[in-house]
């Protein structure tokens, strides 16, 4: 259908085949959240793995010529306690937030919350149904994973801070001394936070490869808007008035 | 037995200048400040010399082995002066029933008076008939020494943790004395713990009478406190990223970090880069091998010595969590390379299909 039919036989104004609406779904504080995450998470797994596996970096005949371990290592600290400060922050504001950023968006509590991840299962997994309603918030599959990332989150917090209190004396990580003989020393600590580092790692490639693809299929600008909050909804032509896409994400 | 270790010092023929060095000796090893030599001075002049048990259980000796190679104080007067050893297998002259009468009479002579140091786990499978003294369980003989016992002292990793009895799969189910006793007990860890460090516990109970400041796994914190990592004289090497990348290489003779060989200094609490082995000649660093980490619980079970990460459950003995999570990610980002191709190739249907919906809207 050439371009020209459509406009023709456009039941709105401006001719075009459908309305959409300008929606502020990513609120300041969200979309902070999103990016502070995002660069100390990169950080934390670049320098957690090097911490691991320190590579030949540099070469000095004296230890006292550099330092490079030892700032990969602050580093490694320094982003841990921005992340945590960062992720409470985001917990809090679940709760003060509109109704995209609401805590209640992360459980399938509802039915149609229920229906929508099979739905996005269809849509990512199988690509059986290529597009339909999607809430434009966070879909209810996505907004359930995030869920399992922030336990995921509490898990390499609690275990990083207990592998840090061996040598700080900060009340932070001395809360979390209790865990290392709890899961059965340092070593197995340390295991557990290696293993999680490959969580993120894969995260991060499905969550920045399912966002463009989203991007692509739902065609209302996922990706621009945790740059700047708008995503599109589009307005059924009968009630161009009513919202809509708020499905799964009652207020 | 009834005699101060000074009265007993003075009947062998030493010195009072001699039985000084030995108090300061045993003062500088106990941990104590230069003040606290007068404590010792008094406490070794007056207390009577306390009864010992030393009990071995299901161990190697290896921490005998290493107590009587204390430096300070001197090994001799150690064993003869400040302790009244009245029963060891591996040191006492009697035997058989002459042995067991022994341990019966100490036992009930210094009621609530005497040490008792363990040496070993405790099997508990079956009845405890892996290790039987006497005819007797090692179960129920620790139960009939430690009920009355001033203080408990469990020597090595065997007796504090299981160490390698208690091993998976653990065939005799080998439990930690302080899993057995009520009594708070001195852990000593260390596959063996160091002689003057073991020394030092003895000396500390002895001259205080009470049993010195434990850290949450029952570890005196004088020893146990700080990580061989932190102490360690390789350290600066580690901030600095000088590693040794395999054994012999220039980096190894150079002294860099041996922390990519395996070294479990970092994960290991214990006081070998400070007090040093074998009259502070060396340490298992200081000689160029890394740290086993035998000092902490269940090392046995915590992956390779020579590598720092734990095996990962079902991929074979060469795959750490790190390989595993190498293959999720790269499978990973295949899978949606596949996506990605998939969507691409049906992308001319996807467009024409959300044309054909909103053809249909109008």
């Amino acid at each position: 259908m050439s371009t020209t039919e459509i406009v023709g036989k456009s039941k709105f104004g401006n001719g075009h085949p459908a309305d959409y609406r300008r929606v502020y779904v990513w609120e300041m504080p969200v979309r902070a959240y999103h990016w502070i995450n995002a660069i100390v998470l990169v950080v934390l797994c670049v320098t957690g793995y090097l911490i691991g596996t320190p590579i030949r970096a540099f070469y000095a005949s004296e230890a006292y010529q550099q330092y490079w371990f030892g700032w990969v290592r602050f580093l490694h600290f320094l982003c841990a306690y921005i992340y945590v400060f960062n992720f409470l922050a985001r917990l809090y504001w679940g709760f003060v937030g509109n109704r995209y950023a609401k805590w209640n968006n992360f459980f399938p509590i509802t039915k149609s919350q229920r229906e929508e991840i099979m739905d996005v299962l269809k849509t990512d997994v199988f690509q059986t149904k290529l597009h339909g309603a999607i809430s434009t918030g966070h879909n209810a599959l996505a907004a359930f994973i995030y869920f399992f990332t922030f336990l995921a989150f509490c898990a390499q917090s609690i275990t990083g801070f207990a592998l840090y209190s061996s040598m700080s004396n900060s009340w932070i990580p001395r809360m979390f001394t209790w865990i290392v003989p709890l899961m059965g020393g340092e070593m197995s600590v340390r295991y557990w936070h290696h293993l999680f580092l490959w969580f993120f790692v894969v995260f991060i490639v499905v969550h920045v490869y399912l966002a463009f693809y989203h991007d692509y299929i739902e065609g209302r600008g996922t990706i621009s808007s945790i740059v700047g909050g708008w995503k599109f909804d589009k307005m059924p032509e009968a009630q161009g008035t009513k919202e809509r896409g708020s499905k799964g994400t009652k207020a | 037995m009834g005699q101060s270790i000074w009265e007993s010092m003075e009947k062998k023929g030493y010195s009072r200048r001699q039985f000084l060095q030995f108090c300061t000796a045993a003062a500088a090893a106990a941990g104590f400040a230069k003040s606290g030599v007068a404590q010792v001075v008094s406490a070794f002049e007056k207390k009577e010399k306390p009864a010992v048990l030393w009990m071995h259980f299901q161990e190697c000796t290896c921490c005998s082995e290493s107590f009587i190679r204390a430096s300070h104080p001197i090994v001799a007067d150690a064993l003869l002066d400040v302790l009244s050893l009245n029963y060891s297998e591996t040191l006492m002259a009697a035997s058989g029933f002459q042995a067991e009468k022994s341990l019966q009479d100490t036992i009930k002579n210094n009621k609530g008076k005497y040490i008792v140091l363990v040496e070993g786990a405790v099997p508990t499978k079956d009845g405890g008939v892996y290790c039987m003294i006497g005819g007797k369980t090692a179960e129920s003989i620790l139960q009939e020494v430690s009920k009355d016992a001033a203080a408990i002292v469990a020597w090595g990793s065997c007796a504090s943790n299981g160490c390698v009895q208690a091993a998976k799969p653990n065939p005799t189910q080998a439990t930690p004395i302080h899993k057995l006793v009520n009594k708070p007990v001195i852990n000593v860890p260390g596959c063996p713990p160091i002689a003057d460090v073991m020394m030092a516990v003895v000396t500390h109970v002895l001259v205080l009478g009470q049993i010195p400041a434990l850290d949450n796994l029952g570890r005196p914190k004088e020893f146990y406190g700080r990580r061989v990592h932190d102490t360690c004289y390789r350290r600066p090497n580690y901030d600095a990223g000088l590693f040794v990348e395999s054994w012999d290489d220039e980096n190894a003779r150079k002294g860099f970090c041996l922390y990519k060989m395996g070294c479990k200094g970092p994960v290991t609490y214990n006081a070998c880069s400070v007090v040093g082995w074998n009259e502070g000649t060396s340490s298992p660093i200081r000689s160029g091998h890394g740290c086993i980490g035998c000092s902490e619980e269940g090392f046995w079970d915590q992956g390779p010595i020579y590598a720092h990460l734990a095996t990962f459950p079902g991929f074979g003995i060469e795959s750490t969590a790190d390989t595993v999570g190498t293959i999720v990610a790269a499978t990973t980002l295949a899978g949606v390379a596949a996506h990605a191709v998939v969507t691409n190739v049906r992308k001319h249907k996807v467009i024409a299909e959300v044309h054909a919906e909103e053809k249909k809207e109008q």
